[in-house]
């Protein structure tokens, strides 16, 4: 039979067997499993069939926890199902997975194994999520490449019908799941050999069905319950050698053999690793490298580790071996080793208690590779010299510097094993830029034309904006096991010239390598403009080294800013990888495929950029700089320089790539981290930045109030404070009444800016001389970053005006108060920030935030720093994500605690009254803190009891006196108001997180709500919510979704007794500060759902606050509040705050690509679903009138 | 009486016709075009220009933010296809054509030579009668002289004419320095008809937000002089057809277009104001007049009062100017 050759990834290679063996796929988005539900649900909507010619139902579920369900009760009933998920989804299944082992119910749950959250949470690859289902009962099989994550997937579902068991196929979350590599691929004929009909058919009769009555899921007592557990035995006894069956068939099939384990090495090895996953390709290279020195090395690969097969393990374990090391990469704290060591722990000792084994070896166990930790040669290399020791360390870590509880081995970084003859790259590029997609095309092109092996592994940055991403590329012709990114490579290439000072590109590159440069100076120009560091290293290396101007190349054939095409053939030019001319043509018959139906104008400016691009390729002839002085400099910090201790070595190794090398002494040891840190960054990452023209300026405050990073802010101050500034400040009269006499500025941070441009769009003052220009004007940051660099450590520390003199309902003075939230790595433009900065700078100093996992703990959260900061009183926001389902219940916990704490101060305040006297007391028990002005009293108050407290404590006490004296000291703060917040996007309030949301509005409880809604998943790659609106595009809604938004702030008000608000800042921004100011005063759950537009949406950003503008003009977004105290005053408690529609709903729309693109993939959907929808904006429109008793009133005012 | 007239070597029933108008979006409309009497369709425009933009967009936004951040490698689900092309307005051809027993005249407003041969071919194809070209273009480059435009879109008729066989009308704008020269080696080259003249929508400024804004405003009465004066200018100068379009609001400008030299007039402002139906009220008012004035036929008027024809055709030119200004005189 013919081979076919595929290049996909893990998610790929899983997902086309899964989706062609099953009839419902159910799913919930999760990292780094989303791509399979999605390709399903691609599938789906291009009605391609699976096995049997029928199509799959694919859907998408609230929660892991639904999909589960689903799964279940779809497997009850007789279907195939299967679904995909990791990490804590999976968590959310056991349950079900319990019943439907416990049920005997053939079945198949993919995961791309990744790390638990515990101290962080982390999206890469681990297996301590699969460790956690070891007791549910599912066969589990690890597939360690990505080949065999195609083999194993159909070897799983053929299994897992005729064992009548489910099974869990794992492997490595992104090392294997995200690696795209060559694979042979298995055909529908081959898979139709695997399956049998007759298990099929046999699932579908125990199917539940009326015709043929039985019940399932029965109570059962401590008489017949362990009885009836145990019956499941012969089962677990029949699966391995079913498996070991399939793993013949598909021998037979494709010439791929697998084992339950598999031994690699010398026949008489003395030393050997046992190992699972993808670890186990590098330690085979390793071994075969060591072997070949002569060294009795050897590994052996678990794949089937459910049941744990003891014959077969002890069958591949060679007699000589007399020392084994087995790797775990999960970590099980408080048990005395990981779960494969246990388990080759208990298979050693059971056997030689069984006299199978002659003698016992040494079995020792270590971890290895948690959270995609690099796992590399000169590791198991270190592993086996370990097991060579007299005394082998045991509970060994290998990887990290634990400088802690000294659990590291040490290893060599310069040990190196690649083979000469396999080509290795980098490339280094902006988010964005089309730098991987080229990439990926060109692993593509060389794997089809040439009979090569290739691989890649892509490496992301956590930003959202500006970010960087490095490409790891190897092709060669023999088969690739390196599973650990290039550290030797003998190509570099750096797409993006801003970031030759900032990181050491070229480490590792080989001697007489290439380095090609994306520049946009000349070939003369180049040389002088380089860092020393980097001149130094090409000339140490003898670099060939090209350059060329990608931006020139695509602007001039219209790309705008995507360099892919003209990259990949300067790629293709210079490392000739395959014939110029062959790889021209291919790189040409590529775009047409990729392109193609994206219309034939992209297909023409691709081509003609193929064509554009060699002529501006040069290569940079550096013989004659060779005897000339390099520059003396070094790379840039990551972190400015006045940044404290832990930021700049700790977290500052982390922002440049370093910190694989920090040692775990020096991190925190229960996940806290020090507030304030965004501000070292530094980023430098805009092109453009906004300029003030103060002559022109109203301020009104509009352009500070939308910026989502805090990098434009104004403030008003005493003239006086002029005399230190620097000569290029500006700074003009204030034009607000009350602050008449004082100055006035507005200053951008030029190097926390990221160009999004939303300040420029909402600034309403317009040039009079050039109606182009308003008060503030984009412009191009080199001229002006030294003069604006200066102006902005100025600003920053002159005093903010005092709080107590703003009218804080209005935006041109409120926004005076220092945002608490500042310079976070979301997206340039996002719509979700400025909602948050908001409500910093109202409460900032006295707010708790109980954050759902999503964009907001991503740009809010993700190390190296924090947005989150103090004020010059050392006080902000406390902030901790929790995990995505528990927000609310997280915050409410919160909120209980506080109040909780409050009730015991005053216990404790009452019962020792007579040392502070009454009306103290009763001062701090009864203040009104209903403004911040009596917040700021009770803070006084508050201090001072505590020095009281202090000095009392210094006496002599009686202990009862001296330890309840002692408590109220911790609890004294709490008697200064908190305000709890609880924050999230619409993935967690409207889905997986609505039950506890629901609950905690029923509580009653002095919370605040901030839904930021997206309308549509963002942190995970836009899948659809119960939130997208009718007429969108999403993931999972391919076809547009076709039933309306839930309608979240309706149920809430349904209570009575929660205060709701709909805003959209773009459209009114100061009804969102009342929304935010009556909210917060609510003595009982506030709800504000906040419209937030995002990349999601297919919208330009820069034009961002005009959508949202729209969609309140269209009536698509309502702005309303629902205060119930307004019915102690007889009125009625909701007010609709938006007009009746005037633009059409349409003109809205077709604004944004998740509406429109509907129209060019499915022209008559797109016709009937605008239809429905705007007969639902005018239906709800009027059912708002009506309750809010608008369209009454109207009538009475007539 | 006989209301027949001949246009792009159709037969007509009446020389009243629909113009390029969102009227002609949706095919329940098109219908009610036919119902109502219109003796022949045009097509709304298919601009190149936006099918390219609309590609360049789809393109960007499916493409914008990829591959940057590893939880959303993308944003957008990508089906295997999209209708992207002129797909949609040729299926809407056929559809059209399927439905009415009318002619339905494509329009294509090109931007590429490479776009109006591919188009214009297409239409022919999937059934349209005839093409009218839409040639214009707001000059705001000074380096561009008159006369390489006007080359130009020679070039382009010469194309499209010889890309395809249907007949070919030609959209003009009335800013030409010599119309009488560029029609005639419009109608030389080959083109079936010229159609006089497109309006174009002319900004107006938002004096409070200092912003220019598109104004779209539908014809007036006035309108009509321009394209009058020109027919009737052109009437036998020129071989090929003349159609009138631009404020033919009441059936008397129909006449008066037709007695100016035009073949067909076309419709456009007063449907949209009046609605579809009031083709009806113009055809029946063309009728009456037609009958109270003792006429045999449309086509005996057909240029009757052009330059050519009408009894002063100085009127025509410059003098007009003068005896204009002489009469306003007069009456003070």
């Amino acid at each position: 039979m013919k081979k076919i050759y595929q290049i996909l990834d893990g998610n790929e290679a899983v997902a086309q067997i899964a989706y062609k063996l099953s009839e419902v796929i159910a799913i919930y988005p999760i990292t780094p499993a989303s791509p399979m539900g999605e390709f399903s649900d691609t599938w789906a909507a291009e009605a391609k069939t699976n096995l049997w010619g029928s199509v799959p139902t694919v859907v998408e579920m609230q929660s892991e926890g639904g999909a589960a369900g689903v799964l279940h009760g779809a497997l009850t009933t007789g279907a195939l199902a299967t679904t995909f998920t990791a990490s804590q989804g999976l968590l959310l299944m056991l349950p079900n997975m319990f019943k439907i082992a416990g049920e005997l119910s053939p079945n198949v749950i993919h995961v791309a194994a990744r790390s638990l959250a515990a101290q962080g949470l982390s999206i890469f690859g681990d297996h301590s999520d699969v460790m956690t289902c070891r007791t549910t009962g599912y066969v589990m099989l690890c597939s360690d490449s990505v080949q065999a994550c195609q083999d194993l997937a159909l070897v799983a579902h053929a299994c897992s019908l005729e064992a009548r068991l489910p099974f869990l196929h794992f492997f490595d979350g992104f090392r294997t799941s995200h690696e795209v590599i060559k694979i042979e691929s298995i055909d529908d004929e081959t898979i139709a050999k695997m399956i049998n009909l007759e298990y099929v058919l046999a699932h579908r009769n125990r199917g539940l069905t009326p015709d043929k009555p039985v019940i399932r899921g029965t109570a059962q007592n401590p008489d017949v319950y362990f009885q009836a557990r145990e019956t499941i035995n012969p089962f677990y006894k029949k699966v391995i050698e079913i498996v070991k069956k399939y793993f013949q068939k598909l021998s037979n099939l494709t010439s791929r053999y697998y084992k339950p384990f598999e031994y690699i090495g010398h026949p008489e090895a003395e030393r050997i690793i046992v190992i699972m996953g993808s670890g186990g390709q590098t330690t085979k290279e390793t071994v075969e490298w060591l072997q070949a020195k002569g060294e009795k090395v050897g590994l052996i690969k678990v794949r089937l580790y459910r049941p744990f097969s003891i014959e077969d393990f002890i069958s591949e374990l060679p007699p000589s071996v007399k020392k084994i090391a087995v790797l775990d990469r999960t970590k099980e704290p408080g048990s005395n080793g990981e779960p494969l060591f246990q388990d080759v722990l208990q298979a050693i000792f059971e056997s030689y208690s069984t006299g199978k084994l002659t003698s016992l070896p040494l079995v020792i166990g270590g971890r290895y590779g948690l959270s995609s930790k690099e796992f590399t040669p000169a590791m198991v290399k270190a592993v086996f010299e370990n097991l060579a020791q007299a005394q082998p360390k045991n509970h060994f870590t290998i990887g990290i510097n634990d400088d802690l509880s000294f659990t590291s081995l040490n290893y060599d970084p310069s040990f190196d094993i690649e083979k000469k003859d396999v080509f290795r790259a980098r490339f280094y590029g902006l988010g964005a830029d089309g730098t991987v997609g080229a990439n990926k095309n060109s692993i593509k092109i060389i794997g089809e034309y040439t009979p090569n092996y290739t691989q890649g592994y892509f490496v992301y940055d956590s930003k959202k904006s500006g970010s960087m991403t490095i490409s790891h590329l190897r092709f060669g012709k023999d088969p690739i096991f390196s599973e650990y990114l290039v550290y030797t490579p003998n190509f570099v290439a750096c797409h993006q010239s801003i970031f030759l000072n900032k990181i050491d590109m070229l480490y590792g590159i080989q001697e007489g390598g290439t380095f090609l440069l994306n520049t946009s100076k000349s070939p003369s120009e180049i040389w002088d403009s380089l860092p020393g560091v980097v001149q130094k290293e090409i000339l140490n290396k003898n670099i060939n080294f090209y350059i060329i101007d990608g931006y020139k190349v695509a602007k001039e054939v219209g790309m705008k800013n995507q360099i892919n095409t003209v990259m990949q053939v300067c790629f293709f030019a210079i490392s000739g990888v395959l014939p110029k001319e062959e790889a021209l043509t291919a790189i040409k018959e590529s775009i047409k495929k990729t392109y193609g139906k994206k219309g034939d104008e992209i297909v023409r400016r691709n081509l003609q950029a193929v064509d554009l691009t060699l002529a501006n390729l040069y290569k940079v002839e550096i013989e004659k700089y060779k005897n000339l002085p390099t520059k003396e400099d070094s790379y840039l910090p990551s972190m400015s320089s006045n940044a404290p201790e832990f930021v700049s070595k700790v977290l500052g190794a982390m922002a440049i790539g370093k910190g694989d090398t920090i040692p775990v002494s020096q991190l925190p040891n229960d996940g806290t981290y020090p507030v304030g840190t965004s501000k070292y960054e530094k980023r430098n990452i805009a092109q453009e930045i906004p300029v003030w023209d103060m002559k022109t300026c109203i301020q009104c405050g509009k352009c500070v109030f939308v910026c989502p990073h805090a990098v434009i802010r104004m403030n008003v101050y005493n003239a006086e404070h002029l005399q230190q500034a620097p000569s290029t400040f500006l700074a003009t009269d204030s034009k607000i009444p009350e602050f008449s006499g004082k100055k006035f500025t507005i200053q951008v941070s030029p190097l926390d800016c990221t160009g999004c441009g939303i300040c420029v769009d909402v600034c309403p003052a317009k040039n009079k001389s050039e109606a182009r220009l308003k008060a503030i004007n984009m412009s191009p940051i080199e001229p002006i970053l030294e003069k604006e660099k200066a102006n902005w450590d100025f600003f920053i520390n002159l005093p903010p005006i005092e709080r107590n003199l703003l009218k804080i309902t209005s935006i041109r003075q409120q926004q005076f108060q220092e945002p608490l939230f500042e310079f976070s790595g979301a997206c340039a433009g996002c719509g979700e920030t400025p909602y948050i900065k908001l409500a910093t700078q109202l409460f900032g100093d006295r707010m708790l935030i109980a954050n759902a996992t999503g964009c907001s703990s991503i740009y809010g959260g993700n190390l190296p720093t924090t947005p989150y900061t103090l004020n010059r009183e050392g006080r902000g926001p406390a902030w901790s994500n929790s995990l995505f389902e528990d927000n609310a219940e997280f915050g409410l916990g919160y909120r209980i605690s506080l109040d909780k704490q409050i009730e015991f101060a005053s216990e404790l305040l009452l019962k020792h009254k007579q040392h502070f006297g009454e009306g103290f007391v009763n001062n701090i028990l009864y203040a009104n803190q209903s403004e911040e002005v009596g917040i700021y009293e009770q803070r006084v108050r508050v201090f001072e009891l505590k020095k009281k407290i202090e000095t009392i404590l210094k006496e002599n006490l009686e202990e009862n006196l001296k330890n309840e004296l002692s408590q109220l000291l911790t609890l004294a703060d709490k008697f200064v108001k908190k305000s709890v917040w609880i924050i999230g996007g619409d993935g967690w309030a409207y889905d997986i997180g609505f039950g506890g949301l629901d609950h905690v509005l029923s509580s009653g409880r002095n919370v605040n709500i901030l839904i930021l809604d997206t309308e549509v998943y963002s942190n995970t790659g836009g899948q659809m919510s119960k939130s997208t609106p009718r007429g969108a595009v999403a993931k999972f809604a391919a076809g547009g979704k076709n039933f309306t938004k839930k309608d979240i702030g309706l149920m809430a008000m349904s209570y009575g007794n929660v205060y709701v608000a709909s805003v959209a800042m773009g459209a009114r921004d100061e009804h969102t500060l009342k929304a935010f100011l009556e909210a917060e005063s609510f003595e009982g759950p506030s709800l504000i759902i906040a419209y937030s537009h995002c990349i999601a949406h297919g919208i330009n950003m820069n034009e961002g606050m005009q959508h949202q503008k729209a969609a309140v003009e269209s009536g698509n977004w309502l702005l309303y509040r629902f205060d119930p105290r307004r019915k102690e005053k007889g009125e009625n408690p909701l007010q609709l705050d938006s007009k009746s529609p005037k633009i059409p709903l349409e003109k809205y729309m077709y604004g944004q690509n998740r509406f429109k693109m509907l129209t060019k993939s499915k022209p008559e959907e797109a016709k009937r679903l605008l239809k429905q929808a705007e007969n639902s904006v005018k239906e709800r429109y009027a059912y708002y009138e009506f309750l809010s008793g608008k369209s009454l009133e109207e009538e009475k005012g007539e | 009486m006989d209301m027949s007239t001949t246009y792009l070597n159709l037969n007509l029933r009446t020389p009243l016709v629909a113009s390029a108008s969102p009227l002609s979006y949706e095919l329940d409309d098109i219908k009610r075009l036919e119902d109502s009497g219109i003796s022949a369709i045009v097509l709304h425009s298919l601009f190149e220009e936006q099918l390219v933009q609309d590609s360049l967009e789809l393109h960007y936004h499916l493409s914008a933010h990829t591959e940057s951040y590893a939880e959303a490698l993308n944003y957008f689900p990508e089906p295997s296809e999209f209708e992207l092309g002129p797909d949609g307005y040729l299926e809407h051809i056929r559809q059209a054509k399927e439905a009415v027993d009318i002619p339905i005249i494509a329009s294509l407003n090109g931007y590429t030579s490479g776009g109006w041969i591919d188009f214009a071919k297409k239409m022919e194809s999937a059934g349209a009668d005839a093409i009218e070209m839409n040639i214009y273009d707001v000059p705001t480059d000074s380096n561009l002289t008159s006369s390489e435009m006007e080359e130009e879109f020679l070039e382009i008729l010469r194309e499209v004419k010889a890309a395809v066989k249907i007949p070919v009308a030609l959209k003009l704008s009335p800013f030409f320095t010599n119309l009488s020269n560029m029609a005639k080696r419009f109608s030389d080259l080959g083109a079936d008809a010229l159609v006089l003249f497109n309006r174009f929508y002319q900004p107006d400024f938002d004096l409070e937000h200092l912003e220019v804004r598109p104004h779209i405003l539908l014809s007036t009465p006035h309108d009509l002089r321009l394209p009058l004066r020109w027919i009737a200018i052109l009437y036998g100068k020129v071989q090929c057809d003349l159609a009138a379009t631009g404020g033919i609001h009441k059936s008397t400008d129909a006449i008066k277009a037709l007695m100016a030299g035009a073949n067909v007039t076309m419709l456009c402002s007063v449907l949209l104001r009046e609605g579809i139906e009031y083709v009806k009220v113009l055809e029946q008012g063309m009728r009456d007049w037609l009958v109270e004035h003792e006429y045999e036929s449309v086509r005996q008027m057909i240029g009757s009062m052009s330059q050519k024809n009408c009894p002063n055709p100085h009127e025509y030119e410059r003098a007009q100017y003068m005896r204009a200004l002489h009469s306003i005189h007069l009456h003070h």
